[in-house]
C-alpha cells in the first residue's frame, strides 16, 4: 500500500511511521504545520506545531529513510479549530479542540488530500486498535488503557476509519519508547505533549481572555440571587468548584459548583454538587463507527478523554443524534463535550452533548 | 533518479573533485611563513588568478568567501556601512524579486526602497532612474539572472544609471555564471558561487571593484585583503577555481545544451493534451531555468508526487524550515497567491539529457491531475 504517515515530531508518530515502513508499505511522511506563525512558537516547544517539532519529525523520517514533507495547514487550523474553540467557549459550551482537529484537519484536510494524491491509507501514532471485519472497520480501545485515544478518534466514522492505520494500539507506551530507542530515533525520550497545542503555556483562561476580552457578569445561585461577579463566562466549566471568587459562604457551608453557563444573560449559575447530577444524555451530530445501536441496547458512554465509561441504555437513535439513560448519574456534564458509546472495548459512535 | 534541480546545486565536476581531494590531503595554513604555509598560499593565489582570468577581472579584485550568500552579505552590509559612515547615501534600492541572500541583509539594514518590475520580472529602468533621483541611495542591488524564473536583468543599463548617479551597484550573478556573458562584472561588487558550476559547496567569490569602499563583516586576521578574515578553505578554493575555469570555457556550448533541453520541455508540454499550464519564465531568459505554473495545483503536492516518481524538481525557492510558501518572486511579478503557490521550477545542468525531459513529461499529466484534485479539496475545505 502507499501509506502517508502523519508525523508530529513526537515519539508515537515516529514509531508508527517506522512500523508501517517495516511492514513493507511505500511510506511518505508528512508533518502538518498548524501554527499561524511558526517563528513565534520557536521557544514554546510544547504541543504539535513548532519549528523544533518539524525538525524532530524530519529527523525521524530521515532515520527511517522515508521522504518527508511539510503541509501548511495553518489557515485551515485557525479557521476550523482555533476560531471554533473560542466561539464555543463564548457560547457557554466546553469544546474539545483535539477532537475538532481530528475531525477537520487530520481526517479531512490530511486524509482526503492524501486520498486525492493517490495514497491508500494514512497512518498516525494514535493509541487505538483498528481491525477490518466484513461489515467494516472495528475500532477498539488500545491495549495500554492509560494511553487509549479511541475517545478522540470516534469522530472519524466508519468510512474514514477504513482509510486509516493505527499501528500502536497493541503496544504500551513504555514499549514504544524502547522500540524508538532501539531504532535509534532521536525522539525516543522526548516528553509527551499534554497541552492544547495553540496554547503552549497551558493558560486556557488567559488565552480566552486575550481573544474575547473581559465580559463581567453576575454569578447567581439557583434561586437567582447574586452571589458574586465573574469576568467572562468563558472562564468557567460546568462542574468547576475552584476559582469562583465567591467570598460569601453558603447557608449549609457546602461548596458551590458551576451548574450552568448562560451566555445570553452572561450569567454563571452555581449550586450544590447534587444539582450537577445527570442521568440522561442527548447528543447531536452523531458519527457512527459501527452499525447503529437499537433502542434498549446496553452500552457504555464516556464523556471525557480520560474519563471512566458509564453503563447506559440507548433510548433514542435519530438521523443526527442519539440519547442514552445512565445507569449511574454523572456529574459536571457540559454541552459541547463528546459522548462516545462503547460496546465493551469497541467504539460504536459518538455525538456532541446537547443538553 | 531524474535530477532536474540544477539551479539548487549541480554535479561536482570530476576535475574539481580530483584537485579538491588532493589538496585536502596537504597540511598548511596560507598565513604561515614556513614552507607548508607558502605552498598553501601559492595554491590559493594561483586559484585566485585562474578564477579571475576566467571571469575577466583582476586577481586582486576577487575575494573568496563561504558561498554566494556570504558574498551577497559582505557586498551589501560592507558597502552600506561604508556609505552611511562616510556621509554617503542611506537608502538601498532593489526589486522584491531578489534572492533572500540579498533581500534579508538589505531589509535588516533598513531604509529600503523597492524598484518596480515588469510582469516578466525585469526591473523598470524608468523607476530605478526615478528612485536614484528622489532618494539618497547607498547601494543598488539587481541580480543578473533570477534563480526562480531565469529572467535576465538589463545589468549593463542598470550599471550605466548607477555610474551616472555615482551609486554603487551590487550584482548577484550566482545563476549567471557559466550560462550568460558576465556583463555584471561592470558592477561595484559581483557575487558568485562555486557549487552552481560544478565546484564544491562552501566556496563563494566576490568581485570587488578596486575603487569600491567595502567594510569587512568578518574580522580577525586581515585575510583576503582585509575583507574576509579566517583561514581560507584551500582545497575548496582550488576546486572552485577549476570549476569556474571550466564553466567559463564551456559557456557557449553549455548555454546551447541548456537551450535545446528547454525547447524540448516547452514543446513537450505544448504537445500534452489538456494540460493547463503557464510558463512564468520569459522566452529570452537564461535557458537552464523553466518556471511553470499549473493552475489549481499546489506545487508542494506536485513536487511530492514527482519525487515519488523519481523526478527531482523544485517549487522555486525552498523555505528554511520547509514550509511551503507562495513564491515571493512570482508575487512581486504581480501573480496571485494561488498562482505563486502553483509553480514548479525545472532547471537543467551539464549532465541533464533529453531522456530526463521525456521522463518528466511522461509522469507530469498524472501528477498534475492528482495534485489538482487535492487542490480542489483545499478550496472546498476553505468554504
Amino acid at each position: 500500500m502507499r501509506v502517508l504517515a502523519a508525523v508530529s515530531g513526537g515519539v508515537d508518530s515516529a514509531v508508527a511511521m517506522a512500523r508501517v515502513s517495516a511492514a513493507g508499505h511505500d511510506v511518505t511522511a508528512v508533518h502538518m504545520a498548524l501554527s499561524p506563525d511558526p517563528a513565534l512558537t520557536r521557544d514554546g516547544a510544547r504541543g504539535c506545531c513548532t519549528i523544533s517539532d518539524a525538525h524532530d519529525a524530519r529527523r525521524a523520517a530521515d532515520s527511517v529513510g522515508v521522504p518527508f514533507y511539510i503541509w501548511d495547514l495553518a489557515e485551515e487550523f485557525r479557521r476550523t479549530v482555533i476560531t471554533d474553540f473560542v466561539a464555543e467557549y463564548e457560547a457557554g459550551r466546553t469544546p474539545n479542540p483535539c477532537i475538532r482537529c481530528n475531525q477537520h484537519i487530520k481526517f479531512a484536510a490530511l486524509l482526503d488530500r492524501a486520498t486525492a494524491l493517490g495514497f491508500d491509507a494514512v497512518a498516525t501514532g494514535h493509541y487505538a486498535r483498528l481491525t477490518r471485519a466484513d461489515s467494516g472497520p472495528v475500532l477498539r480501545r488500545a491495549v495500554d488503557g492509560g494511553k487509549d485515544q479511541s475517545y478522540v478518534l470516534a469522530v472519524m466514522g466508519a468510512e474514514r476509519l477504513s482509510r486509516c492505520l493505527f499501528p500502536l494500539g497493541d503496544t504500551t507506551k513504555a514499549d514504544i519508547r524502547s522500540e524508538a530507542a532501539e531504532l535509534g530515533l532521536s525522539v525516543a525520550h522526548k516528553p509527551d505533549s499534554h497541552d492544547i497545542c495553540f496554547i503552549p503555556d497551558g493558560d486556557t483562561a488567559g488565552f480566552l481572555q486575550r481573544e474575547l476580552g473581559e465580559r463581567p457578569g453576575p454569578i447567581v445561585d439557583r434561586d437567582g440571587s447574586r452571589v458574586g461577579t465573574h469576568s467572562g463566562t468563558y472562564g468557567f466549566t460546568v462542574g468547576q468548584r475552584r476559582g469562583l471568587g465567591i467570598t460569601q459562604a453558603t447557608e449549609t457551608g457546602r461548596p458551590r459548583y458551576v451548574l450552568r453557563l448562560e451566555p445570553v444573560s452572561n450569567t454563571v449559575v452555581v449550586g450544590d454538587q447534587e444539582d450537577l447530577s445527570v442521568d440522561h444524555l442527548t447528543t447531536v451530530d452523531a458519527v457512527w463507527c459501527a452499525p447503529r445501536p437499537s433502542i434498549g441496547d446496553g452500552l457504555a458512554v464516556q464523556i471525557r478523554a480520560h474519563g471512566e465509561p458509564v453503563p447506559c441504555t440507548v433510548v433514542e437513535v435519530v438521523s443526527d443524534g442519539f440519547a442514552v439513560r445512565l445507569a449511574d448519574p454523572l456529574h459536571g456534564v457540559a454541552a459541547g463535550q463528546s459522548a462516545v458509546l462503547y460496546d465493551g472495548d469497541r467504539v460504536i459512535g459518538q455525538g456532541t452533548i446537547d443538553r | 533518479m531524474v535530477y532536474l534541480d540544477h539551479a539548487a546545486t549541480t554535479d561536482l565536476r570530476p576535475e574539481a573533485r580530483e584537485v579538491w581531494l588532493a589538496a585536502a590531503a596537504v597540511t598548511g595554513n596560507p598565513s604561515s611563513l614556513h614552507r607548508a604555509g607558502r605552498d598553501a598560499r601559492r595554491l590559493v593565489e594561483e586559484s585566485r588568478e585562474r578564477a579571475a582570468a576566467a571571469l575577466g577581472v583582476p586577481p586582486a579584485s576577487l575575494v573568496f568567501t563561504s558561498g554566494g550568500t556570504e558574498s551577497d552579505n559582505l557586498a551589501i552590509v560592507g558597502t552600506v556601512a561604508a556609505q552611511r559612515d562616510s556621509g554617503g547615501g542611506r537608502t538601498i534600492l532593489l526589486p522584491r524579486t531578489e534572492h533572500k541572500a540579498v533581500l534579508e541583509p538589505a531589509e535588516a539594514l533598513g531604509d529600503v526602497e523597492w524598484i518596480e518590475v515588469h510582469a516578466d520580472g525585469r526591473v523598470r529602468l524608468d523607476h530605478l532612474q526615478e528612485l536614484l533621483r528622489d532618494y539618497d541611495p547607498a547601494l543598488v542591488c539587481v541580480m543578473a539572472v533570477n534563480n526562480e524564473t531565469g529572467v535576465v536583468q538589463p545589468i549593463a543599463e542598470v550599471a550605466d544609471l548607477c555610474r551616472a548617479a555615482g551609486v554603487p551597484l551590487h550584482v548577484d550573478a550566482v545563476q549567471a555564471l557559466g550560462v550568460i556573458r558576465p556583463d555584471g562584472v561592470d558592477a561595484t561588487t559581483v557575487a558568485f558561487s562555486a557549487h552552481k558550476v560544478g565546484g564544491p559547496m562552501g566556496v563563494g567569490l566576490l568581485r570587488v571593484l578596486g575603487s569600491a569602499e567595502v567594510r569587512p563583516i568578518v574580522r580577525g586576521g586581515g585575510h583576503e585583503s582585509g575583507l574576509r578574515a579566517g583561514t581560507p578553505d584551500v582545497a575548496g578554493i582550488h576546486a572552485a577555481a577549476v570549476a569556474v575555469e571550466l564553466a567559463a570555457a564551456e559557456q557557449a556550448a553549455h548555454a546551447e545544451h541548456l537551450a535545446s533541453l528547454r525547447e524540448a520541455l516547452l514543446s513537450g508540454l505544448a504537445a500534452l493534451p489538456d494540460l493547463r499550464y503557464d510558463v512564468n519564465s520569459p522566452n529570452d531568459g537564461a535557458p537552464g531555468i523553466v518556471n511553470v505554473g499549473f493552475p489549481g495545483c499546489e506545487s508542494d503536492a506536485l513536487m511530492m508526487l514527482l519525487d515519488a516518481a523519481g523526478i527531482e524538481v523544485s517549487t522555486g525557492s525552498a523555505c528554511t524550515v520547509g514550509i511551503p510558501r507562495p513564491s515571493h518572486v512570482l508575487l512581486a511579478m504581480g501573480r496571485s497567491a494561488a498562482d505563486a503557490r502553483s509553480a514548479l521550477r525545472v532547471s537543467f545542468g551539464r549532465t541533464s539529457t533529453r531522456e530526463d525531459v521525456d521522463a518528466l513529461l511522461a509522469v507530469l499529466p498524472d501528477a498534475v491531475a492528482r495534485a489538482r484534485r487535492a487542490g480542489q479539496l483545499a478550496v472546498a475545505g476553505g468554504a
